[in-house]
């Protein structure tokens, strides 16, 4: 970045801030990343895009008309309603319906909660799993280091969507054909997180190669510190940033490959859909000249996953000091 | 170099093997073949009988050595769904998908290229910042969303070209192809668009990249400064050095296009082995799954060992930091 020459400024509001409480806030207002996010109109922008979906997605109960997931509460007369603002629309249907009379609108607050909640369950396990595998491999070494790492160069030779699709299929096959919703999410999760740990693990195990030389590292070990304290408490902190940017790209990713899973049909059910399965549904009426059934759904998960690619994109080049 | 290409190719059979160990794990184990095959009443004895013909009672490790036997002679079993044998349905698929890969990489690096050249030299445009804008959309757009927003503007609202299938296909032995036909060919422009344009955006990113970087040593300044034109130097010197990551990103990416036209195949209901395995997962059908993994992870491996070897031989650099090594 070119503004490596213009000193920071702390934000003003934030040094008339109270007193102790703050001091974290301070900081982290006057930090170097907060500078330049405040540089970035369009990294404002879209924050404030992401964090409005996070908060329509909890508020959803509050701000939908009906529940969606709720059989008793669709009725089929409301069924193909065009948009509020088009001639046939009707209130309360904002968006329109699809063909069981469900709420488009109410659909798409529903289905950002499973889409949220797959993609964040599923980052958090990936990560996890490659965090952990990427310290023992890189704090180790030799022989469980060349185990690790040999599996990984196999499973990135494969995009993750097909190893998603192979674990669901066989998770299928296994829990007998019929599954209710609650654990197709769960294998979604499960398929999302053995998916993407590649790259979590690859780049700890590198940032721990380097700092495991460090004199720190040779003083905890002195004291007696066993290695997972090593590991998590001394290690992992400094090997932070990078795995801060592959989380934020890594939540589109996996947002993505659950919205992919589901509009191929192997993933949530058209009784508890997500983005992608009503963007599946959606899709059988497209001809039917019905295109909102298709179109709303479709626009939120563009938006959706644009906005925090952007924020990665963002994040990537605030925590590199190389680029500054 | 031998040595090199030797390692490469023990390392190739390595991941097949334990492909292999996956794909006759899923068979095996993932759900009991005899159910599938059986009918509710049918009897103790008889389903005993089935399970020892199919040969489930031997050992697992000779089991495992007839899967690996028979697969190598492409015998892959009978689909649950189709009762016809997987190889059959997997021959007849193979020409749809190869076709729509190869249309599309062609076009993700031809207009690629195009657009990285472009977005390079003239950095400061409108036309380059509008390439740059869409490059990221088109990795934030997922594909079947793309897929469904070409099928709406050019074959509902324009009615130019279909929404599904994939024409009249010619025969020549095994292999159909839509190449020689005008609705084949009108069929496959939407297809290769929705599955290249995700390379396209990955070519156009690494091109731009490739060309600034090149522009700013000093043999192209050398070769201004030797007066040549223009045009000599950002094709004939700067291009020519950027080509090489290139076919090689755009060669290593082949195969994800093979796996990404599952999606692309999905939307566009093109008869292909992805449409097959998608299929096959929703309806359980594990012999289909097992040989699909098992075929697209032999055409991932031999690619990726091609353009190891084949890198090589273009960049004499590589070849003697492998022969010296560290």
């Amino acid at each position: 970045m070119s503004d490596a020459a213009v000193p920071h400024q702390a934000n003003p509001n934030a040094s008339h801030a109270g007193v102790t409480p703050d001091r974290w806030l301070r900081r982290a207002l006057a930090s170097d990343v907060f500078y330049s996010f405040r540089r970035s109109r369009l990294t404002m922008a879209a924050a404030a895009v992401t964090l409005l979906f996070f908060l329509l997605a909890i508020l959803a109960p509050l701000l939908a008309v009906q529940n969606p997931f709720d059989p008793a509460q669709l009725q089929l007369i409301n069924s193909r309603i065009a948009p509020l603002w088009m001639a046939d629309g009707q209130s309360p249907f904002l968006l329109g319906t699809d063909e069981q009379g469900r709420d488009v609108f109410s659909a798409i607050l529903y289905g950002l909660r499973i889409s949220l909640v797959v993609g964040v369950l599923g980052v958090l396990l990936s990560g996890t799993l490659g965090i952990i595998l990427g310290l023992v491999a890189g704090y180790f070494g030799g022989a469980v280091d060349g185990l690790i790492m040999r599996i990984a160069d196999v499973q990135l030779t494969f995009p993750a969507i097909l190893i998603a699709l192979l674990i669901n299929g066989v998770a299928k096959s296994m829990f007998s054909n019929r599954m209710d919703a609650m654990s197709t999410l769960a294998v979604l999760v499960f398929a999302i997180g053995l998916s993407f740990w590649v790259q979590y693990a690859r780049t700890v195990r590198g940032s721990v190669m380097v700092e495991k030389n460090k004199d720190y590292v040779a003083a905890a070990q002195l004291i007696g510190l066993p290695a997972p304290v090593i590991m998590l408490r001394h290690v992992l902190p400094n090997a932070m940033g990078p795995i801060l940017v592959i989380a934020t790209i890594n939540l589109a990713l996996a947002i993505i490959t659950e919205a992919t899973l589901s509009f191929l049909g192997a993933g949530m059910p058209d009784t508890m859909p997500s983005l992608g399965t009503l963007i599946r549904i959606g899709n059988n009426y497209l001809f039917a000249g019905e295109w909102w059934i298709v179109a709303f759904p479709g626009f939120a998960l563009a938006a959706l996953i644009l906005s925090i690619n952007l924020l990665g994109d963002w994040l990537r080049d605030a925590l590199n000091p190389k680029l500054r | 170099m031998l040595a090199f290409t030797l390692r490469r190719a023990i390392q190739a059979i390595g991941v097949m093997i334990a492909v292999g160990i996956i794909s006759f794990s899923m068979f095996r184990f993932a759900g009991d073949p005899v159910n599938q095959i059986v009918s509710i009443d049918t009897s103790a004895a008889e389903r005993a009988a089935i399970r020892k013909s199919l040969g489930l009672d031997d050992p697992v490790p000779v089991q495992f050595a007839r899967y690996f036997a028979n697969a190598a002679q492409f015998k892959f079993g009978v689909s649950y769904q189709f009762r016809l044998p997987v190889a059959d349905l997997l021959k007849e698929r193979m020409p749809a998908t190869l076709e729509l890969a190869t249309c599309a990489t062609i076009l993700a690096m031809v207009v690629g290229i195009l657009m990285g050249v472009y977005s390079a030299l003239k950095r400061d445009t409108l036309l380059a910042k509008i390439f740059q804008a869409v490059s990221l959309i088109g990795i934030s757009l997922p594909t079947f969303l793309i897929g469904i927003l070409l099928i709406y503007l050019f074959a509902v609202v324009l009615g130019w070209l279909p929404s599904f299938g994939r024409g009249d296909v010619v025969r020549f032995g095994w292999w159909t192809t839509g190449l020689l036909t005008v609705s084949g060919l009108k069929a496959l422009i939407m297809p290769s668009i929705t599955l290249g344009l995700f390379q396209m955006t990955l070519i156009m990113r690494l091109v731009r990249a490739e060309m600034l970087e090149v522009l700013r040593t000093d043999y192209i300044r050398f070769a201004r400064a030797r007066g040549l034109t223009t045009r000599a130097i950002h094709f004939g010197h700067a291009l020519k050095n950027t080509l090489v990551p290139v076919i090689t990103v755009a060669g290593l990416q082949f195969g994800s296009v093979i796996a990404f036209a599952i999606i692309t195949e999905t939307v566009f209901q093109w008869p292909g082995m992805g449409l097959l395995f998608v299929q096959a997962v929703q309806n359980v059908d594990i012999p289909i799954m097992a040989a699909y993994l098992l075929m697209v992870s032999l055409i991932f491996v031999t690619i990726n060992l091609v353009v190891d070897i084949l890198y090589t031989v273009v960049d004499p650099r590589l070849r003697s930091a492998i022969d010296r090594p560290a």
